[in-house]
């Protein structure tokens, strides 16, 4: 960037980042965007150079636009019984092409591990017999699920789908947060927010290769078929909802829809001799890979929660005689266990013999008595989250925290040890969001999408950047004010132009020419044309 | 009816749904420009205006005269504007046949027409808003009209037009390849869920070019609009029961449906370019051949002339 350009730079920067340096200071968090002294990142030059030529009236009804397509479109999540559009920014996430490289490796190489942990723990334990894991840790772990106990799932597969969240720490260092293979959520927003984007900051698409997110739904469908019980030919795929009260019904309706198969509740499944069928016009059809959007719980009336009428009686035992393959398998919950995870690097050490490509972020078991002690004593230090929670309940910061809350958090933790972690208050990347009449610095995190094929573990390119919106605040849930962004993951080779594929056009193919020649229209002209 | 009545019929039928479907096909492709490195933006742009049966007027044709020329160019059929514009100025030389609804919704179109910024992202707002402007004069003119002779002429400049605006789509497909998915060329004809849902696993653009060029259900795809066309005809003259056709451009439309709706073929992409060119050409001659059967005028009326 020449001088002259950097004076226009400031000058048409200045309204809308006014103070954003100062205040990504305060944070002492790393700046996704922009380096020390507000130097724009090499991955983020298009974007930044995009919102230049923007003022806020720009900026704002751009934001606008896009927040009511949204809402026209359905893009809602449930908040408090009320239809809110999820809250997209303008300014995306931008991710180059040597970092992803390292999260593809590293997210890959942790569904491997925690499949191999999965098919071990409900198998011949042998990870508890060799010392790696206490076997009291896995046993007591509120989705362990006995039920599903010593046979491997159809297909061979567990975790299908998974969303690993990923941080950037205070030094620029990805590290995962925690796991998520019992029913991720979220790729709906990454599909949608590509599209949003498109449409409301086209100037920064330009000349950089940004890599496509859409082939996911295609992805997941053939992973799906792939892992079908044996002797299947044209497996029938279904996605099962807990239905439309549920806060992700839209991201099942959108799955459903781009994969173009069924969208099942669980009334419209009937078990009958351990095979699955679905209730059709044209009488009962046979289902063959059910992708499961609801909790264990409540999948399986006779083998869990009786009262349950989500699910649909006789799927577990359906599954262990191999007539249906359900993805992601029962009983999953037990490797996103926040106790489970503080062994994950072990884990990846003991099944594959590597050495973890993401770290895990420090973390204290209190089970064990000097972590505890520690814990106990400089609590308004930590972050302190329940073990089996999830969408960010229960957690509590410490920094943030009133000193009666952590009175009560002491007294449950010495009461159930085993339900609680300590870690310490992490400082989680930043990135500009539009506020106001600004942008300020907001921490995001990220999760990238996973899907296993037996062979395969693909891992989408880009994910879901969740953005606290509220400023200094660590907690991304939509369900907690939290908002989204759309992630870039950039291609290799920035400068190759998408024209460089071969073009098979009217002029390099050879034309073929089956029509009759034409004979008695009036219009003769047509031979002489080409 | 009055021959004259009849044109304007037929050519508000054939306006608004070449809005629709210039719509539809900048919407897509102006996602796929802004994704291009500037010198590549002008041949594309040049090309799919091309497609869209125009030629640039001046050697300097970028984006911003792209969206001039095929959106916001009051002066010419082939844009939005244009389209939109002319279909109003049907209606009001029929305003005493055409229901006050159908009449008022055009009119109201016009009146927005002026009313949009005309960057790019202001255009994808334009042709949203078109698309639904144009959603709204279809459905009224189907509810509104009784469904005599003035409706047929309608529907049939309508089916006609169909034809036309989807193998434009499919041959914006062939021109502008690299880069451009089926995925889009699908959601151009807003026909993605459903081919999704008939498709299941089936996937590429083979089988998505079939769906828009041959599905027998899909109202948009060409054999479809082509039967509709042809269904109009018929009911239009229902005069020659038994043997053969007098009128030429029931002959021109159903030879062209059958043809289609009866080949056979293993490699259908690279039988693409042929198909399109022919079924745009089928249209121009079925257009001419009705004028010519129906409207009988002397040519001072130039505005119902054929532009593209």
């Amino acid at each position: 960037m020449n001088s002259k350009q950097k004076d226009g730079w400031l000058l048409g920067m200045s309204d809308l980042f006014q103070d954003y340096s100062e205040a990504a200071g305060r944070t002492g968090a790393y700046d996704e965007m922009f380096a020390p002294g507000q130097q724009a990142r090499d991955s983020y030059e298009q974007v930044a150079e995009a919102l230049r030529k923007l003022s806020l009236a720009d900026v704002s009804a751009r934001a606008d636009s896009m927040a009511r397509t949204f809402l026209d479109r359905g893009v809602t999540f449930d908040f408090a019984g009320e239809e809110r559009p999820f809250p997209l920014d303008i300014v995306p996430r931008v991710i180059p092409a040597a970092e992803w490289d390292v999260m593809e490796r590293g997210v890959a190489q942790r569904v491997r591990a925690l499949e191999a942990f999965l098919n071990d723990v409900y198998d011949k334990m042998t990870v508890v017999s060799d010392g790696v894991i206490p076997r009291q840790l896995v046993t007591t772990s509120a989705h362990f699920h006995r039920q599903v106990h010593g046979f491997e799932p159809a297909g061979g597969v567990r975790v299908h789908i998974s969303g690993i969240d990923v941080i950037r720490d205070a030094a620029g260092t990805f590290r995962v947060l925690e796991d998520n293979v019992r029913v991720p959520s979220g790729v709906s927003y990454v599909l949608e927010n590509r599209r949003a984007m498109a449409k409301g900051l086209p100037e920064a698409f330009g000349q950089q290769l940004i890599r496509p997110v859409e082939e996911y739904p295609r992805r997941l469908l053939s992973a799906l078929r792939k892992t079908a019980p044996a002797g299947v030919d044209d497996p029938t795929v279904v996605v099962l909802t807990p239905g439309v009260f549920n806060s992700a019904y839209f991201e099942h309706t959108l799955l459903a829809g781009l994969m173009g198969v069924e969208l099942v509740e669980g009334r419209d499944l009937i078990c009958r001799g351990n095979r699955v069928y679905m209730r059709t016009t044209a009488g009962e059809q046979r289902v063959d890979v059910i992708y499961k959007r609801i909790d264990d719980d409540f999948l399986d009336p006779l083998q869990f929660r009786a009262d349950s009428m989500l699910g649909c009686p006789g799927l577990v035992n359906a599954a262990r005689a191999g007539g249906v393959t359900i993805a992601n398998a029962v009983g999953n919950g037990v490797a996103d266990d926040k106790l489970v995870y503080s062994y994950v690097p072990d884990l990846i050490r003991y099944y594959l013999g590597e050495e973890p490509i993401i770290a895990n972020v420090d973390t204290f078991r209190l089970e064990e008595k000097e972590a505890r002690e520690y814990t106990l004593d400089n609590l308004a230090e930590l972050v302190v989250k329940p073990v089996d929670g999830s969408g960010g309940k229960g957690l509590v910061i410490g920094p943030d925290a009133s000193n009666d809350e952590l009175d009560a958090l002491r007294q449950r933790i010495i009461a159930d040890p085993r339900g609680w972690i300590a870690q310490p208050v992490l400082q989680l990347s930043t990135v500009p969001t539009l506020s106001g009449d600004k942008f300020g610095p907001r921490h995001v995190d990220l999760r990238p999408f996973a899907v296993n094929d037996g062979d395969n573990v693909w891992v989408l390119p880009g994910g879901l950047t969740r953005v606290a919106l509220k400023e200094g605040s660590l907690i991304v849930n939509s369900s907690q004010g939290g908002g989204s962004k759309d992630t870039w993951v950039l291609a290799d080779s920035p400068q190759m132009p998408v024209e460089s594929v071969p073009r098979q056009s009217v002029t390099v193919r050879e034309r073929v020419s089956v029509w009759p020649v034409e004979s008695n229209w009036r219009d003769r002209q047509s031979e002489q044309q080409q | 009816m009055l021959s004259r009545i009849a044109e304007s019929l037929f050519w508000i039928g054939r306006y608004v749904e070449r809005a629709d479907g210039t719509a539809r096909i900048l919407d897509v492709h102006l996602e796929r420009l802004n994704h291009l490195p500037m010198e590549e933006r002008k041949n594309v742009a040049q090309e799919l205006l091309a497609v869209m049966g125009a030629r640039p007027q001046s050697e300097d044709f970028g984006l911003p005269e792209l969206l001039h020329a095929l959106a916001y160019d009051k002066t010419s059929a082939t844009s939005i504007a244009g389209s939109l514009g002319a279909a109003r100025e049907n209606a009001r030389r029929a305003r005493e046949t055409v229901s006050s609804g159908l009449w008022e919704s055009l009119n109201t179109t016009y009146y927005g027409l002026s009313q949009h910024r005309k960057d790019v992202v202001g255009t994808y707002r334009f042709c949203n808003w078109t698309l639904e402007r144009t959603a709204m004069v279809s459905g009224l003119a189907d509810t509104t009209v009784s469904h005599d002779e003035s409706w047929l002429f309608l529907v049939l400049g309508r089916s006609l037009e169909r034809a036309d605006m989807t193998a434009r789509m499919l041959s914006t497909r062939d021109v502008l390849s690299a880069g451009m998915s089926w995925v889009n060329m699908l959601r151009c004809a807003g026909a993605y869920e459903s081919f999704l849902r008939t498709r299941r696993a089936a996937f590429g653009d083979q089988h998505a070019a079939e769906f828009l060029l041959l599905d027998r259900l899909f109202p948009r795809s060409i054999v479809y609009a082509l039967r509709d066309a042809d269904e109009c005809l018929a009911k239009l003259d229902p005069s020659a029961q038994r043997v053969g056709f007098i009128n030429d451009a029931r002959r021109i439309v159903g030879q062209a449906r059958t043809f289609l709706e009866f080949h056979r073929t293993d490699d259908l992409m690279s039988e693409l370019p042929e198909h399109m060119e022919r079924v745009q050409k089928a249209v121009a001659q079925a257009s001419d051949a009705i004028s010519r059967k129906y409207f009988n005028q002397a040519d001072e009326l130039a505005w119902v002339g054929e532009l593209s």
